[in-house]
């Protein structure tokens, strides 16, 4: 992959001399989705489903097309593609459309400490309301997600399992088809968070099997503020909507009303049409990538970074392991916020914190962690300039007497 | 001057190696406010005492960045025995000073002035204020107390 070219489609580039290496919070928008979306507004603006005028036809054509190349994206089918908020909306519709209205006093729903607060709290709250229990996967030595160690908390009570499928923190892939065949051979009902992974590895959700799955648009180029739930055809019609209104209402009558089938069912109001149009063209752009040549990129990257970072004494990385292209470490001693500091001062963007993940923190033993993270338009010269920046921050701090 | 250098000045690493008044009391006369920023994870109490309307005593703890921690450290010096409206005015004002607002420049602001190169990040000036937000919650308190 020719990654210096890759940059001058990233017009953000062009206005900042950037090692951008955070795509794990979100990615960069390249200059084929921001057209898309002036586009959009330029020549459509019109409102989907509802006008029978020519505008608003082709607005609806556009917004199908991509809802099909979503399902093509992952081997689903079109009406098995739900438009939301994002990852974090998706994975709340499931918790509370679906595992609200059935899980009981004594079911028991999995999940990890791997898991972002999206795929974490929502759980917790449907489990407070009804009176289910959150089981945790014990993590292996290195904080990862074992078959074995599943199948040690999954039982006849597991009605619902709810995993991330890549981890935020770690990188880890979760052996989720695993999994998930012997959560339904206890006819437990699966739910993939895959914000990590859309973005970095080919999904395949027939093969996986899973019963839910989730992720954003703005982890893989594309517009922020909209995301996809997958869902089984069976369950997304057996699934209760959580907002009700406009679109999604088939017949409203004072006697009573009855709604759309899925997709629409959970589309109410006015879509993000411009970025549900726009995202068309970010997975038109992964595609042209291929996910084998993305994947060697990676990891050239996160191996080049972990070499350099094995030779400074005092940098410690959690995940040394993982498979995606992901490093998490801090600089022993040093709070990783003030690290960040220096690193920007080089023009490096890089995530310090909890990454929405205060339980796997804690399971570290750490408060926060640094995190650099790499996609299609890193370079080895972006790993060059994050090696120097953290070897500049032992030696400031040193110095500093810490 | 180096901006780097200028933000982690001495005075800064030596509170934040060195804190003074660390740790917290069970005394119920003091007044308690405990602050969290859920983005980074700096995490800050801070205790203080006022009697006959002067701060005799604050205390700290918590854990975070070497710029929100040193500055607990560093109120809990500069605050003491002053009397609340003045402890207040300066905790005030030095918000101001690190918002880049404008500011009352005749007060002293002694070791806390070491704080004035975090105006030039402004990705931190959470840090700089938390301990100090914190401070002025636990003598608002005593106000409506009274």
């Amino acid at each position: 992959m020719e990654s210096l070219s890759l940059k001058k489609d990233f017009p953000v580039f062009d206005q900042n001399d950037i090692a951008y290496l955070d795509t794990a919070a979100t990615s960069l928008t390249p200059r084929s989705v921001i057209g898309k979306l002036t586009d959009y507004y330029n020549n459509y603006s019109a409102n989907v489903h509802r006008g029978v005028y020519r505008l608003s036809h082709e607005a609806t054509e556009l917004y199908n097309a991509t809802r099909e190349a979503t399902a093509r994206f992952i081997n689903a089918e079109f009406e098995e593609i739900v438009f939301t908020r994002g990852a974090s909306s998706a994975l709340n519709l499931v918790a509370f459309g679906y595992g609200l209205s059935n899980l009981n006093p004594g079911d028991e729903i999995i999940i990890s400490e791997l898991e972002h607060h999206s795929n974490f709290l929502p759980w917790q709250q449907v489990a407070k309301k009804t009176g289910a229990k959150v089981v945790y996967v014990p993590l292996s030595e290195e904080g990862r997600i074992e078959v074995e160690a599943f199948a040690s908390v999954l039982n006849e009570n597991t009605k619902i399992v709810a995993l991330t499928h890549v981890s935020n923190v770690m990188g880890y892939i979760t052996p989720i088809k695993a999994i998930t065949e012997l959560a339904h051979s206890q006819n437990a009902v699966v739910c993939v968070d895959a914000a990590q992974s859309a973005p970095h590895l080919q999904i395949d959700v027939k093969e996986i099997d899973c019963d839910f799955l989730a992720f954003s648009s703005h982890k893989m180029l594309g517009p922020k503020g909209l995301g996809v739930l997958y869902g089984k055809k069976k369950r997304l019609e057996n699934m209760e909507p959580v907002e009700y209104g406009g679109d999604m209402v088939e017949t409203a009558s004072k006697d009573g009303s009855t709604w759309q089938a899925p997709p629409l069912k959970f589309e109410t109001g006015t879509p993000p049409i411009a970025s549900v149009v726009a995202f068309f063209e970010a997975l038109r752009y992964l595609q042209n990538i291929g996910f084998v040549a993305l994947k060697e990129h990676e990891q050239r990257l996160k191996k080049y970074v972990l070499d350099a970072f094995s030779n400074i004494e005092s940098v410690k990385v959690y995940n040394p392991t993982s498979e995606t292209g992901m490093v998490t470490f801090n600089i022993e001693g040093v709070h990783p916020h003030d690290v960040v500091t220096v690193l920007d001062e080089d023009n490096i963007a890089l995530r310090a914190g909890h990454h929405c993940a205060q339980p796997l923190m804690q399971w570290l033993g750490v408060v926060a962690t640094l995190r650099a993270s790499f996609y299609v338009y890193n370079t080895l010269e972006d790993c060059d300039r994050l090696i120097e920046s953290v070897k500049k921050a032992v030696t400031f701090f040193k110095e500093a007497g810490l | 001057m180096n901006r780097l250098e200028n933000l982690y000045r001495k005075i800064i690493m030596d509170h934040y190696k060195n804190p003074r008044n660390k740790g917290l009391t069970d005394d119920t006369r003091y007044k308690q406010e405990h602050i969290k920023n859920p983005s980074c994870g700096d995490d800050v109490t801070i205790q203080s005492f006022v009697e006959d309307g002067v701060v005799k005593d604050i205390r700290h703890d918590g854990s975070g960045c070497s710029i929100c921690c040193s500055s607990a450290s560093v109120l809990s010096v500069l605050l003491k025995d002053r009397p609340v409206k003045e402890a207040l005015a300066f905790s005030e004002n030095y918000t101001k000073m690190i918002a880049n607002q404008p500011y009352d420049e005749t007060l002293e602001f002694e070791d806390a002035l070491a704080y004035q190169g975090v105006r030039k990040f402004p990705a931190r000036t959470k840090c700089a204020t938390i301990a100090w937000k914190a401070f002025e919650s636990t003598v608002k308190v005593e106000d409506n107390d009274e």
